[in-house]
């Protein structure tokens, strides 16, 4: 019944224009096939009376004004959605590449997904323990959170992601469903590999759906892919009632797929020529973050994006730590140092640390030891910088206590094996016994009762 | 019979239609089957252009798309406060029970107000009695805080023929009848409609005099914000914007907070709904949702909508403010505000401006930001509207286009800091870069209700702040030790005022809101330390042994170990201070 049209109107990179439509909506996935075979997915961008303007997903070679036939599918983006993604690596768009054949579909869902009511959403309090110190003790991940890591290129964010994925468990040492939704976007071949190998030696390759498109993968697929898989996640969590966390990697790739496919569409630039959108379209996936009232699931996120020159202001990075609650930065210089994790604290934050820590969830002493760190550490900074000027010698004696608190702090505290997995009691203690290296009445941030119980000299 | 028109094309939340449709610009319209709501934003002889407020996948050209014959409004009525309301004033928990569940579905079609809730409703006027706009017809106790107070539209007048008895009434039952100057009778029931992008008309404006108190020192003390005043905090991501929003609407002395969470995260304003439903109004001790009326365009709803939230909020403020109320608005983030005019603008293929923002981005942020101010209105009470926006400059860079033209037009302009967040100094308000030009409007006020001195002593610590900005020029090249003692000295209560004055903890009971007494007490200890110090000084003590003595430290926990409700203990740090100055000219002497 649905009608099929030959030909096309134009080629413009990823983008073709199809005349003579009917009934053609906004958004809806038409399907292509290229000289009577080959196969290829598209989406309507842009509609104006007959005309369509078509993103095409696997990219337009081989296409040609008059060797492709065209089919309207009359659905928005759509996925087929089951338990049995679990264990199972899809493309891009969410088709099976692993030769097992395909899912039993229990359900279709658009891939756009809907905002979460605010009314509805419950505000995330359980802190995931992800046995890593920097993350544990001063930027605590809770569950229904989005936290990215903000990388550079060369730095091990991905070992760090696969440590958190492997070591990651619910505060309360609760035994619920838990499982890990992957999306690539435009990663290397050896990244994707890194992952899946990772899961499968830490035994929880069965709980893992893959969403994989690779960096030789078309563009505008790329485009696709979170979402799919956020959509995935969300099915799982929602109905299935599972906990599901979520890597998006590169998120950098997808904003970089975005303004290429923006500038084909002669659009208008914004910043550094990407579309004034970016801020929109990065919301709508970190958005779908969250716990829904009630349901006894929720979809945590952590997106790995790799700054650009290591620059944090870059509008990727700017735009994704306006939406994000919170980001762990990484570091260069200390990466240097070889200092794994690399994570560099001061910049690093969990905006929703500070309501899933303390009594009745970590330890009552959890927050002030946290600002005090921090605070100690930022005077560990001017202490060098000072010391880079006038020489460590000439150093005041708390200056010099400072320094050596620093190093003790990059050493031992931030710094940890790959494979250590550190109790929430060990980072605290840990970071008391650091606080030590300093005189008690340099620890201003902390509640007086709290200091006389645990400063123990 | 509405005027219609069918659609052309559809870009994103921009949708073209044919022809000359007779659509008047800023009209609502209902788009295709699912009367998806829009307005229209352009008009040509042969193409009219609408934004579509809501997810625009799925529209079809052809699709009928119907006028509403009136601008883009807002019902007012008693139910607004303690509700959560999207960009467009429907309210999100009816969507969820409509909608059904969680995720905001297309299309839904709910009363902005409860139109089947009866109110107990107590009439002020009599029969006879002539009426003019803004007129207070009846009074409903909204909230167990805030009597509502209905009131004649602005352009209306008459005699009264009719009117109710006191009772229990639907916001759709009339309460009132006029008879106006052409004879024709119009009765008056508890709703409004106002478009959003107009300024509800009063009689004039006062000048700045009060201030908006709102228990956090680095404000109220060293850039304090008037009542019908407007302030911009911008600030990098984790610099604490947000947070420094909360304080001020759960701490403020407003009568009524409209915080608007523009293209913000949902967590936060689930965050702000639960914890404002929890903590009650120091003053009254009603539940501070009682006084607060919540937008919610979080950065994953529709981008027209996040446009058009920012004044949905400010006619709400509007509207109290005509009742007599001071209202302060809370805007949350005006960057994502500007960014969706930057988006719309980008679909419509406009020329950009700076950064890619239009360039009538100035034009639009000084419509908005003055209509704020102290108002005396049409029915002789006066109110007043502050706005206090959040600005999210990109990189934290304060010399983008909104930041800088955001400053142009407000009068306070609080600069967060991101050295001072990485520090967990908070509030993250930088003294250097920020400023209030309210200081000198409001510094009878603070000589006549606090102390004459106040503002005397609120100089002398931003002189003793700006002194140890530079002297510590010369600390980051040589170190502190070379210092002669009185800068040491300096160095010393500077720290003394960043740590026990500035610095305010918002999760300590006792510290999260501060009276003006107890920071006016606060200040005057702390000068008075810096005064006898000093003396000490002069008489060649080294700050060495100054610093022996824990009188410091003392001081710089008064804000935790003098509670609130008990403020006669900061008179002893006067005398221990003295004692301190002793001790010292006794051990040294």
């Amino acid at each position: 019944m649905a009608i099929e049209y030959l030909g096309l109107s134009s080629i413009n990179g990823p983008l073709i224009a199809l005349e003579g439509v009917q009934d053609a909506f906004y958004d809806e996935i038409v399907d292509f096939v290229v000289n009577g075979k080959e196969h290829k997915m598209g989406r309507i961008v842009e509609v104006y009376e007959d005309k369509a303007i078509i993103q095409v997903f696997e990219g337009t070679e081989n296409m040609s004004l008059n060797n492709t036939h065209t089919r309207l599918t009359g659905h928005p983006m759509e996925i087929g959605l089951s338990e049995e993604m679990l264990g199972r690596t899809f493309n891009g768009i969410g088709e099976p590449i692993d030769d097992l054949g395909p899912i039993t579909i229990e359900e279709v869902r658009d891939v756009n997904g809907l905002p979460l009511n605010p009314v509805r959403r419950e505000y995330p309090r359980n802190y995931i323990r992800t046995g890593i110190s920097a993350i544990d003790g001063l930027t605590t991940l809770i569950r229904g959170q989005k936290l990215p890591i903000f990388s550079g290129n060369g730095l091990p964010h991905d070992q760090l992601a696969a440590q958190i994925v492997k070591q990651a468990s619910l505060g309360g040492g609760t035994n619920e469903d838990f499982a890990i939704v992957f999306a690539a976007m435009g990663v290397k071949h050896d990244v994707a590999d890194f992952f899946r190998r990772t899961f499968e030696e830490s035994g929880v390759a069965n709980h893992v759906a893959m969403f994989l498109n690779l960096a030789n993968d078309p563009v505008v697929e790329r485009l696709i892919t979170p979402k799919v898989a956020l959509t995935a996640a969300e099915y799982l969590a929602f109905e299935k009632n599972m906990h599901i966390l979520v890597i998006l990697t590169d998120m950098t790739s997808f904003a970089e797929a975005m303004r290429e496919v923006s500038s084909s569409k002669g659009e208008i630039p914004s910043r550094k020529g990407y579309p004034g959108y970016l801020y929109s379209e990065l919301a709508t996936l970190y958005e779908r973050a969250g716990i829904v009232e009630g349901v006894n699931g929720s979809v945590t996120q952590l997106p790995i994006l790799t700054m650009p020159n290591d620059d944090i202001t870059h509008p990727i990075p700017d735009l994704t730590g306006y939406i994000t609650e919170g980001q762990i930065v990484l570091d260069r210089n200390l990466h240097g140092q070889a200092i794994y994790p690399p994570i560099s604290v001061l910049p690093s934050l969990s905006r929703l640390m500070k309501d899933g820590i303390g009594k009745g969830y970590t330890r009552e002493d959890h927050q002030d030891l946290a600002n005090q760190l921090f605070s100690a550490y930022a005077k560990v900074g001017e202490a060098r910088n000072l010391a880079s000027v006038i020489g460590e010698d000439e150093l005041s004696p708390i200056d010099k206590k400072y320094l050596e608190f620093g190093k003790a702090f990059e050493e031992r505290y931030i710094g940890q094996g790959p494979n250590e997995n550190r109790t929430i009691e060990e980072t605290l203690d840990l970071g008391w016994e650091l606080l030590r290296i300093l005189p008690k009445e340099e620890l201003d941030r902390v509640d007086t009762k709290i200091l006389d119980v645990y400063y123990k000299g | 019979m509405n005027k219609t028109a069918t659609i052309y094309g559809i870009n994103g939340p921009v949708i073209y239609l044919k022809g000359d449709t007779g659509f008047m610009m800023s009209e609502m319209v209902y788009v295709g089957k699912e009367k998806l709501v829009g307005e229209v934003i352009s008009l040509d002889k042969d193409i009219t252009t609408v934004q579509v407020y809501e997810e625009t996948s799925g529209l079809k050209p052809g699709e009928i798309v119907e006028a509403s014959g009136s601008p883009v409004s807002v019902t007012l009525a008693p139910g607004i406060l303690n509700n959560i309301f999207d960009g467009i004033e429907r309210p999100l928990e009816q969507i969820a029970n409509v909608g059904g569940g969680a995720f905001i579905t297309r299309g839904v079609s709910v009363d902005s107000l409860d139109r089947d809730k009866l109110w107990n409703t107590h009439i002020t006027v009599a029969k006879g009695d002539y009426l003019h706009g803004g007129d207070i017809i009846a009074e409903v106790p909204e909230t167990s805080a805030i009597v509502h107070k209905c009131m004649v539209p602005p352009d209306v007048e008459g005699e009264v023929i009719c009117c109710a008895s006191d009772g229990e009434y639907r916001i759709e039952d009339t309460l009132v009848t006029l008879r106006l100057s052409d004879g024709t009778e119009k009765q008056l029931n508890m709703i409004q409609h106002w478009p959003i992008r107009k300024a509800r008309p009063t009689s004039y404006r006062f000048p700045a005099s009060v201030p908006l108190i709102t228990g956090q020192r680095i404000l109220d003390t060293m850039f304090p914000i008037a009542k019908g005043g407007t302030a911009a905090i911008p600030g990098g991501f984790g610099t604490g914007k947000t947070m420094t929003q909360h304080q001020i609407a759960k701490w403020s002395d407003a009568d009524i907070i409209i915080y608007i969470g523009c293209g913000e995260r949902g967590n936060e304003m689930t965050q702000v709904l639960e914890e404002f439903s929890e903590l009650v109004d120091p003053k009254s001790g009603n539940p501070l949702m009682d006084r607060t009326t919540l937008i919610a365009n979080t950065s994953n709803m529709p981008v027209a909508a996040r446009e058009a939230s920012i004044y949905t909020g400010l006619t709400l403020a509007e509207y109290y403010r005509d009742m007599g109320y001071d209202v302060a608005i809370m805007a949350d983030s005006t960057s994502r505000w500007a960014e969706a005019l930057r988006e719309l603008s980008g679909r419509l293929e406009e020329m950009p401006a700076e950064e890619g923002f239009p360039a009538y981005l100035a034009s639009r942020l000084s419509a908005f930001y003055e209509r704020a101010g102290m108002m005396h209105n049409l029915n002789g009470s006066d109110g007043s509207v502050t706005i206090i926006g959040a600005v999210s400059p990109q990189g934290g860079d304060f010399s983008e286009p909104v930041t800088q033209n955001t400053k142009r037009f407000v009068r306070c302009f609080w600069g967060l800091d991101k050295s001072l967040a990485y520090a967990r100094h908070f509030p993250a308000i930088h003294w250097l870069t920020s400023y209030s030009e309210y200081l000198t409007d409001l510094a009878a006020w603070y000589h006549d209700n606090v102390s004459p001195k106040f503002v005397d002593y609120r100089n002398r610590i931003m002189a003793l702040l700006n002194q140890e900005s530079s002297l510590m020029e010369i600390v980051k090249l040589i170190g502190s030790d070379v210092l002669p003692d009185d800068q040491k000295l300096v160095l010393e209560i500077a720290r003394v005022i960043r740590l026990g004055f500035l610095q305010q903890n918002a999760f300590h009971k006792d510290d999260t809101c501060v009276s003006l007494q107890k920071q006016y007490k606060m200040m005057e200890i702390i000068l008075y330390l810096y005064k006898r110090c000093r003396e000490l000084v002069a008489m060649n003590m080294p700050m060495s042994v100054l610093k022996e003595e824990n009188i410091f430290e003392r001081v710089i926990s008064i804000k935790y170990d003098v509670p609130n409700d008990n403020l006669q203990l900061l008179d002893q740090y006067m005398a221990d201070i003295d004692a301190f100055h002793d001790r010292i000219m006794e051990k040294n002497a």
